[in-house]
């Protein structure tokens, strides 16, 4: 077994610049790493500070084209008393009549401060209720009745965590649904051609429709139900619409093992079983990941589409709620949830990397 | 003069019935084209006795590949018949073992768990540790003691080889079919690998039939080298048989006389 360090491990889950600003750190860095120094960590930072840079410098100039717009329009409608309050006003930075526009680098940053912010408040005030409640529920519990449960609004962070839990359940049900399914129709061109139209035409499908023919459906099986079923029809569309990836995926795998280890379970006589299991299903395990991988990556895109349609709390739903709301942080609330959201899948896609390398016989050919 | 060319058919009476392992009758194979039928071999005949050791040597697409995998039961047979013992082959089988071109290792396996694949096939009573013991034996036997536990993917091909090598000789075939095996390996590593298949083989003293270009590889290995005609619809040309002592030795072979009278005879089929 080999030690596992910080290098090896970073460098296996794709993230190897770590190696390179820790040995910059320990002084370990050679001449001759500084060049791969550069490259890993200078260049990447580098184009970070030019691009918050162009933006600041964009959103400085469309906050401008606003502002200009706005004092014109004041001094053609009401004339140039209005217009020089307005201007007086815009200038003093007060929230009332501020343009609604690209929000700076700066605002965003503030606005994530202050989303922490809130979520500390929000958590106090619910550790708060526990607290106040617990002896009541207590009681509740023991006299047979339900537990009083914090119902106020949820933090961002909340809310992040809501959407990981909504794209976890859906990429299971596509795990438990396309991993099986691709093996029956890789092994049996019969089943192929059975479930190859249907596959066509639905895997092009847009999340929105998937979302409307899950509600269809949900709605009616849960018609007794007063529970909320956003969440299972969320989840549920979040699944069907990021599954075909993997279907595909598996199906090839497994249709297209190495023709030389098809050969020697035949000539090994292996069973039906057996050949399943120890010759077709590894061989298709990097195909498989692949796939798994792809639709992790589609089922976190299309979560945000179908959270905002069947108004499951997530990231989706905050991301509509600001836009909706229109307060003066909310652009810059929206920009902030954009990064998370685009952070959160990046390291999923790091997290499914990992363990494709890890199940994956050839280590060259993951991406 | 020791070099005594044989065409089969005239020496049926030299083939006792008793003592045929494989008997090839009038094997024909067709491959359907866009342009009508394409013959690859007609009228086939061959018999392959017991404990034999035959190597079959002709030009590239001939179709002695086609004819090795049609005896291994992974190639249709069009026409005729391959009988082991008698009985006619009805698809693969453990009683014809097979050492592919490539080794064909399933790389997500260790080697011991690569040989032990067939062996729980081929002895379904035995207890896990017996067949353990096959398999380490036979990987012993090809100088892999210290590779018991490497994953196939992280052996050299030389190494990948010798795994092939045990592996089929673990299940205990009746025949062994050898398609080129070291065909993709460098001289040296190939010269290693021969020393050790006929080192086992000697053991054994499996009936085998290998397909191979390297003239001196035939004459080394076998008791009758078998050419065949380039294809389409190939044959057997001819028969050279290997009169040389077993046990061999490269260089016992090397030094014997007859040895260039044999190497001579072979190329010159394979040059007209």
């Amino acid at each position: 077994m080999k030690a596992i360090t910080l290098g090896s491990f970073s460098k296996f889950v794709g993230l190897d610049f770590f190696t390179s600003l820790k040995n910059l750190f320990t002084g370990k860095l050679a001449k001759e790493d500084f060049k791969k120094f550069l490259r890993k960590v200078i260049v990447p930072l580098a184009s970070i500070l030019i691009f918050v840079g162009l933006w600041h410098l964009g959103a400085k100039s469309l906050y401008n084209i606003e502002a200009t717009f706005r004092i014109e329009k004041a001094l053609k409608d009401q004339g140039p008393v209005a217009a020089a309050a307005l201007k007086t006003c815009i200038a003093s930075g007060q929230a009332s009549c501020q343009p609604n526009t690209l929000p700076s680098p700066t605002q965003v940053w503030d606005s994530f401060q202050s989303l922490l912010r809130d979520h500390r408040i929000i958590n106090a005030d619910k550790a708060a209720f526990i607290e106040k409640t617990a002896t009541l529920n207590t009681k509740r519990i023991a006299a047979g009745k339900n537990a009083i449960t914090y119902t106020g609004r949820p933090s961002f962070v909340d809310q992040i965590f809501r959407s990981l839990q909504t794209v976890f359940a859906g990429f299971l049900l596509a795990l438990f649904i396309a991993v099986p399914l691709g093996i029956f129709i890789g092994l049996s061109p019969t089943l192929k051609s059975a479930f190859n139209w249907f596959i066509q035409i639905f895997k092009p499908v847009s999340p929105v429709v998937w979302y409307l023919l899950v509600f269809m459906i949900v709605k009616t099986l849960l018609i007794d139900s007063n529970e909320d079923s956003s969440f299972t029809i969320s989840f549920i569309s979040v699944g069907l619409c990021a599954m075909w990836a993997t279907l595909v995926n598996t199906a090839m795998g497994v249709s297209s093992v190495d023709k030389d280890y098809i050969n020697v379970a035949k000539v090994l006589k292996l069973g039906t079983f057996q050949k399943i299991f120890k010759v077709v299903l590894p061989s298709s395990l990097p195909l498989i990941f692949t796939g798994l991988k792809i639709t992790l990556s589609v089922a976190w895109m299309v979560l945000i589409a179908i959270e905002l349609l069947a108004q499951s709390p997530g990231l989706g739903l905050f991301v509509w709620e600001e836009f909706q709301n229109g307060a003066n942080d909310s652009n810059a609330k929206i920009i902030v949830a954009m990064f998370v959201i685009g952070i959160i899948g990046f390291l999923l896609d790091r997290f499914m990397l990992t363990i494709q390398n890890w199940v994956s016989f050839d280590k060259t050919d993951a991406i | 003069m020791n070099t005594k060319t044989i065409l089969q058919e005239t020496e049926n009476g030299l083939f006792p019935p008793s003592k045929v392992m494989l008997d090839i009758r009038d094997l024909k194979k067709v491959y359907p084209t866009s342009k009508g039928d394409y013959i690859v071999l007609e009228n086939l005949n061959l018999k392959i006795m017991k404990e034999e050791f035959v190597t079959i040597i002709g030009h590239s697409g001939c179709g002695k590949t086609t004819m090795l995998s049609m005896i291994a039961g992974l190639n249709p047979i069009s026409g005729g018949n391959i009988a082991v013992l008698g009985k006619h082959i009805k698809g693969p089988g453990p009683d014809r073992g097979v050492i592919f071109q490539s080794p064909s290792l399933m790389p997500w396996m260790t080697s011991l768990q690569n040989v032990l694949l067939g062996v729980k096939k081929v002895f379904p009573h035995a207890t896990k540790s017996q067949r353990k013991d096959i398999a380490k034996y036979y990987l012993q036997k090809v100088g892999l003691e210290d590779s018991f536990y490497k994953k196939a993917s992280e052996l050299s091909q030389g190494m990948q080889q010798r795994v092939g090598i045990a592996r089929a000789f673990a299940i205990k075939p009746k025949v062994l079919l050898l398609d080129e095996p070291f065909g993709m390996l460098d001289s040296l590593t190939r010269g290693e690998l021969q020393d050790i298949l006929i080192e086992i083989w000697n053991k054994e003293k499996i009936t085998a039939v290998m397909i191979t270009h390297d003239v001196d590889e035939a004459i080394f290995l076998a008791d009758r080298v078998i050419m065949m005609t380039s294809g389409p619809k190939a044959k057997i040309g001819d028969i050279l048989d290997i009169g040389f002592e077993r046990p061999r030795t490269r260089k016992s072979v090397l030094e014997h006389n007859d040895y260039y009278t044999y190497r001579k005879h072979l190329i010159d089929f394979l040059e007209h």
